[in-house]
């Protein structure tokens, strides 16, 4: 996939965040992201997974980092690795091949998704006001994901390894602009300003 | 509005989370079944008011199927386990016995 | 003015704020409610009744008010009902009363009341239901304009509303003496706690009656000393203005917050709390209850306790020369309130034949006249407030006992005893039980709310548990604590601060008077004053058989205004036993329900208004399509073109422009929302033969097959093209709307009945934007790309695929036809669709290439006779029944659906069958959904699901499930339109264009 092609993709959104929000808010661009099934009991699937992300197999609702790696536990037979946006089929190819004697499904999704970055000292408010977690510090920290629904669009939440304020909201590409708009009203400074 | 326990990713989530499947093990009879055998299978619901044995999804979550024991009336939660258990673990007996016998 | 010279905690004297009500300026102070400063001002009237439209004055000082309704705001703000009690003052605010024509002070709906003989209990359900015309006609276009409580809002609210999510281990409802107690100790136990009250400060009855002594200090202080100690705990956290509305199961409990009534844009106006908490103490104090006597409800005649609350809150006496009518000691405390504040008593009249004690003799020693076993007879008065009462003499033991002596005054304080707020306890199933000594109904311990584990949740601490006395109060928040805090694993002791406090002496219920009087001893007796239910009601319900407390509730419509009884029901209740001469305890009580006071529409809509009140997805083309001016239309939660408008072109010609560019040279449709699933796995053929009613495992990698999808009912529920991308993969095409359903179907065979199969599936529906290039001109638009693709018929004949690359874009490009033409479906990651899409454009000028919308696709479909999951099918359609059941494999032992075909009723004669309609005239465009009618005209036999006009066949065309279709060929059908025309139509093969399928497959 040519630089030039990946210049005209339709970014995910207009990226600039309004101003008056009281957390940091960005669209993320497009990032490699598989969605890998396999029985995590299968040894030779899972040292597949490891050697080709280069993560270690995340704990249940976890995630867990390398380079430009991430590797998300999704269900009790499905991961999402993400990483860079140009390596995603070699990463599929490497996966098929290094688990080539296992019953798995890797699969490049990385067209499928938009990713967006809340970020701050009130961002864990900004989520709660549409999704049903606790986020409070000590209920969910760096490394934590949540699959669960922001309004009525079901979300992948992530803290990433940056920081402890700092998450990562993907949903199915379509609802993106939605998604986006609600946390644009959901991060307004007004609303955050009485809250932690 | 239920609190629930999913069984395969081990979240505590509210009920928006989930989605109910119905009663919890129906047998699906095969092709050669009499009709009313496959009547039963479609259509026929204990709807008790009590224990009841119910299929949920996580729907908005890891996706998982899973059963879940629990009263109608009270909405107590005498257990969760995994979809494809095809009776209730006997804890989980254990334990609507022990709560319903008063 | 009725401002007090000095006093008043909650209110800044420096800060003047002015206001409007009726048009009229008023002046009052920061910290002041709306109520509180119309009293400042001296009005009394602020509102008129339900029923009668009678005059009303405020009568509490919280959330319990039933009279001081107004309409708040105006224009796009107006919000009706708001409590004047609740409201904060604010500069600029202005409020109207409401109920009344066409003024407050001239009502005409008074006449009610001068007719009121006319309106007993059960009046409407009695008189207005013969004639039935005449209750569209002439009762309710009359009553709709007398009747109601304020005015709906006729503008969109621009103010923004907010949930918030919210998890705590201790929620604490009440912000008074018990709950800073309580929140103190499971704080302290290292809880996570949320602390909410309803008004805008901590403290509840201690910042009013704060005769006694805590640990030492004074009430004040202690409260003060536990506001400080729970601000510095990181695991507190307190929200004031915070009502907790609602407790519902497992521990959700519902929040309700008013931010920012002034409405200056300061972030969202209310806020629903959405918490989930393990324990709830329900601190939520207790609501003084009215005495029922003749002209309680004149203004000026209040609650006791609200009548000290604006003495010492708000600097306010409502009265000038008070009378204390009470059954207990506690009136006593509004006396010595309005006497420390210099303001005259006439008397207390106290129902007791020997009232004693410490707060009677201090009011006597103040010089004030106690009157023993003594009533109000007669409340003297007008809408302008009270000017006198009568009394009446306990004495007597008559029945209509002889009104006593005169007494003027402008204000009655009514203290007809306590009733415990335990709506939350009892919301998700608490039970309570009657303490006759008390008189009131006390949360069961035994019988508490119970969460998931069965166990109980709610624990009532305080007033709200039935606890009158300080040191009662704080003991019992205290075992609250500690069983709240046990339950969660957590300890804390149980014991309490010292409390110093005067001994009360025990006090006599007492509902009506005079206690033996006749309902009609004088004149109205109020319970409900907001919907106008008097003790001459309540009787009247228990003498015509409405003896269950919910019957009589709903045949006198007692409680059932926005105040929800607060002030009436316990009253009411009363008066019904003793009607039906049963205990309390045997009448029982209502139900209560949530939310606890009205909250807002807005706050329950969230942030889910405008652009934000329901998801919509977008293809990664919308803003293509935007651009060329596309009419877009849901489906699912999709946007699509619906059709391309040009210029000012209307909907037809514009949709025909399309249809004859497919047929005639060659068209793009975004086809992106077809749902895509990958489905994996040694068993995939196998796991695929079971979806479909099709055979899967037969087909050819590099092959596609359309499929068909039924419930094990055996009917369609989807349709797609399946293509074979290997030996272990398939590519499962859904409609549009289908595909989550599909990919969670697949899911829930998989997981909950077929585990033992090696299936994994992937929804990759939006990895991938997908158009269909469909037209004679297809091929040559497509040659024209760079690449090695050979895209010959030969080579990718029909229903083939192959993966390419078109000018450098990868793609997937499919041989399958959805309008009957040469069509090719290109797939390419989403990303790459607007550049895909921009070169279709520009390469294929000057072949007539442009864009197609759903309703052209439709069209097209239609012509070939195609059906669509959800408009050929509704539930009940089987595939036979759509003629297609060479699509049902008879070779498969069994597939979801095919036991199902078997029954009787899915193989029966008579099953509706998919059939065309040709019009007899053919530009009649049948109506979608018209019924087929039987030869005699007796019954419909069937409907029209698709009908359009066809500009290729220059006809009208429709298909149509008709009983027994298939053999009704080239028979003549009459088709209703409407109640009084028909059309007629002759009964054809449902495909009418290209039967033999030649167009699509060159």
């Amino acid at each position: 996939m040519s630089e030039s092609n990946n210049a005209l993709a339709r970014a995910p959104r207009d990226d600039t965040a309004p101003d008056g929000l009281g957390v940091q808010l960005a669209a993320m661009p497009l990032r490699a992201m598989l969605t890998i099934r396999g029985d995590f009991a299968d040894a030779g699937f899972v040292s597949a997974v490891e050697a080709v992300s280069g993560c270690t197999m995340p704990d249940v609702r976890k995630a867990t980092f390398a380079g430009n790696n991430s590797l998300l536990w999704m269900s009790p037979d499905e991961l999402m690795l993400f990483g860079d946006y140009a390596k995603a089929d070699d990463l599929v190819a490497a996966l098929n091949e290094k688990a080539a004697g296992s019953h798995m499904l890797a699969v490049n999704v990385s067209d499928a998704r938009a990713v967006f970055k809340v970020s701050g000292a009130k961002a864990r408010y900004a989520l709660a006001k549409g999704a049903p977690v606790d986020f409070a510090q000590g209920s969910f920290g760096t490394g934590d994901l949540r699959r669960t629904r922001i309004a009525t669009v079901a979300t992948g939440i992530v803290m990433t390894a940056e920081d402890p304020d700092t998450f990562e909201v993907f949903c199915f590409r379509s609802y993106g602009t939605y998604l986006w708009n609600w946390l644009i009203s959901a991060c307004d400074e007004n609303a955050l300003s009485d809250l932690g | 509005m239920l609190l629930i326990h999913c069984p395969c990713c081990g979240v505590e989530a509210e009920e928006t989370e989930f989605a109910a499947g119905g009663e919890a093990h129906i047998h699906r009879p095969g092709p050669d079944c009499s009709d009313a055998e496959w009547a039963t299978y479609l259509f026929d619901r204990k709807n008790p008011r009590g224990v009841h044995l119910e299929r949920w999804r996580h729907a908005f979550g890891c996706g998982k199927w899973f059963h879940m024991a629990r009263h109608t009336y009270t909405l107590e939660v005498y257990g969760v386990y995994q979809a494809d258990e095809l009776t209730p673990p006997q804890a989980i007996l254990d334990r609507i016995a022990e709560r319903t016998s008063a | 003015m009725t401002r007090l010279a000095e006093g008043g905690a909650l209110i800044d004297r420096t800060k003047p704020v002015s206001f409007k009500f009726d048009g009229k300026t008023y002046q009052g102070f920061a910290g002041d409610t709306l109520a509180s400063a119309m009293l400042a001002n001296g009005v009394k009237l602020v509102g008129r009744s339900y029923k009668y439209h009678r005059p009303r004055g405020v009568v509490t000082s919280g959330p319990e008010e039933p009279n001081a309704l107004v309409n708040l705001g105006s224009g796009p703000t107006h919000e009706p009902n708001v409590r004047m009690t609740q409201v904060p003052l604010f500069e600029g605010l202005e409020a109207t009363s409401q109920n009344r024509f066409p003024s407050l002070n001239a009502d005409i709906g008074v006449l009610n009341a001068l007719a009121s003989k006319l309106y007993p209990a059960g009046f409407y359900y009695k008189t207005f239901i013969h004639p039935r015309v005449a209750w569209k006609h002439l009762f309710e276009p009359v009553i709709r304009n007398i009747a109601g409580l304020g005015r709906a809002p006729s503008e969109a609210d621009p103010d923004t509303y907010e949930h918030q999510y919210a998890f705590c281990d201790v929620l604490i409802a009440g912000g008074g003496a018990a709950g800073l107690l309580a929140a103190r100790k499971a704080g302290e136990a290292g809880a996570r706690v949320m602390l909410v009250e309803q008004t805008e400060r901590l403290g509840g009855r201690m910042l009013v009656d704060d005769d006694a002594e805590i640990d030492g200090k004074s009430a004040v202080a202690w409260v003060a000393e536990q506001v400080i100690a729970l601000e510095a705990m990181d695991n507190v956290t307190i929200r004031l203005n915070t009502c907790a509305s609602a407790a519902y199961d497992h521990g959700y409990t519902m929040l309700y917050e008013r931010r920012t009534d002034d409405r200056k844009g300061t972030g969202p106006r209310h806020r629903l709390w959405r918490v989930r908490t393990k324990q709830i103490i329900a601190a939520t104090g207790m609501i003084e209850r009215p005495i029922a006597f003749y002209g309680n409800d004149v203004p000026g005649v209040m609650l006791a306790s609200a009548v000290r609350d604006y003495v010492k809150l708000w600097g306010v006496a409502p009265g000038r020369n008070t009378v204390v009518y009470t059954v207990g000691d506690d009136g006593y405390r509004t006396a010595l309130s309005l006497h420390a504040a210099g303001h005259k008593l006439s008397a207390v009249l106290d129902v007791r034949e020997d009232p004693v004690g410490m707060l009677v003799e201090q009011v006597r020693g103040a010089g004030i006249k106690v009157m023993p076993a003594t009533g109000i007879g007669k409340v003297i008065g007008g809408k302008a407030g009270v000017t006198a009462i009568k009394t009446v003499s306990f004495a007597t033991g008559k029945d209509d006992a002889p009104l006593d002596d005169s007494i003027p005054c402008d204000c009655v304080a009514m203290a007809g005893g306590w009733s415990p707020v335990v709506h939350l306890y009892s919301h998700s199933g608490g039970k309570v039980l009657w303490d006759a000594k008390l008189a009131m109904y006390r949360p069961d311990a035994n019988f508490r709310p119970t969460d998931g584990s069965g166990e109980g949740f709610v624990h009532a601490a305080g007033g709200a548990n039935g606890e009158l006395q300080t040191q009662a109060v704080l003991k019992s928040a205290a075992e609250a604590a500690s069983g709240a805090l046990s339950s969660i694993g957590m300890t804390t002791d149980t014991s309490a601060p010292t409390v110093a406090a005067v001994a009360e002496q025990p006090m006599q219920p007492t509902w009506f008077t005079p206690t033996q009087g006749k309902a009609s001893y004088g004149g109205k007796h109020f319970l409900d004053y907001q919907n106008d239910v008097t003790v001459a009601d309540i009787r009247l319900a228990a003498r015509e058989g409405y003896e269950s407390v919910e019957h009589a509730k709903r045949y006198t419509t007692l409680g059932m205004a926005t105040d929800q009884g607060k002030l009436s029901n316990i009253n009411g209740h009363a008066i019904l036993a003793d009607a039906l001469g049963k205990a309390m305890p045997e009448v029982g009580t209502t139900t209560f329900r949530p939310p606890y006071t009205p909250i807002s529409m807005g706050s329950i809509a969230g942030r889910e208004k405008g652009i934000l009140f329901k998801p919509v997805r977008e293809t990664v083309m919308h803003n293509w399509h935007a651009a060329q001016n596309a009419e877009f239309e849901p489906v699912g939660d999709w946007r699509r073109p619906y059709r391309y408008q040009q210029g000012n072109e209307a909907r037809e010609p514009s949709i025909h422009r399309e249809i004859a560019r497919v047929r005639e040279a060659v068209g793009l449709l975004d086809a992106s929302t077809l749902g895509k699933i990958i489905v994996k796995g040694p068993d995939a053929g196998k796991f695929l033969n079971m979806m479909y009613t099709n055979m899967m495992s037969t087909l050819k990698p590099g092959k596609c097959r359309y499929g068909l999808m039924c419930n094990d009912n055996g009917f369609l529920m989807d349709d797609g093209v399946v293509a074979r991308l290997d030996e272990d993969t398939f590519l499962c095409h859904t409609t549009s709307g289908g595909s989550d359903r599909v990919h969670a179907w697949m899911e829930e065979w998989l997981q909950t009945e077929w585990f033992d199969l090696k299936v994994y599936t992937a929804n990759v529906t939006e990895q991938w934007a997908q158009f269909a290039v469909a037209g004679p001109n297809a091929r040559k638009l497509l040659e024209r790309f760079e690449g090695d693709t050979d895209l010959s018929g030969d080579a990718l004949p029909f229903m083939g695929f192959t993966d390419g690359v078109l000018d450098g874009l990868p793609v997937r490009i499919f041989r399958i036809s959805f309008s009957g033409e040469l069509s090719f479906e290109i797939a390419t990651p989403t990303s790459y669709g607007p550049a895909l899409w921009e070169a279709l454009m520009s390469k294929g000028e000057d072949l007539g290439v442009g864009p197609y919308g759903t309703e052209a696709l439709h069209v097209l479909r239609a012509e070939k006779g195609f059906i669509v999951v959800g408009d050929e099918t509704d539930g009940t359609v089987t595939p036979h029944d759509v003629g297609m059941s060479w699509a049902v494999s008879k070779k498969k032992e069994d597939f979801i659906g095919k036991r199902a075909m078997m029954r009787s009723d899915l193989t029966r004669e008579g099953r509706k069958q998919l059939v065309g309609l040709l019009t007899t005239n053919p530009r009649r465009v049948l109506p979608d959904g018209a019924h087929a009618m039987s030869a005699d005209g007796t019954r419909a036999i069937g409907h029209v699901t698709s009908t359009y006009y066809s500009p290729t066949l220059k006809r009208s065309i429709a298909m149509a499930l008709i009983e027994d279709g298939q053999s009704m060929m080239g028979q003549t059908l009459t088709i209703g339109i409407d109640a009084n025309s028909a059309a007629k139509a002759v009964v054809s093969s449902p495909v009418f264009y290209d039967e033999e399928g030649a167009r699509q497959n060159v």
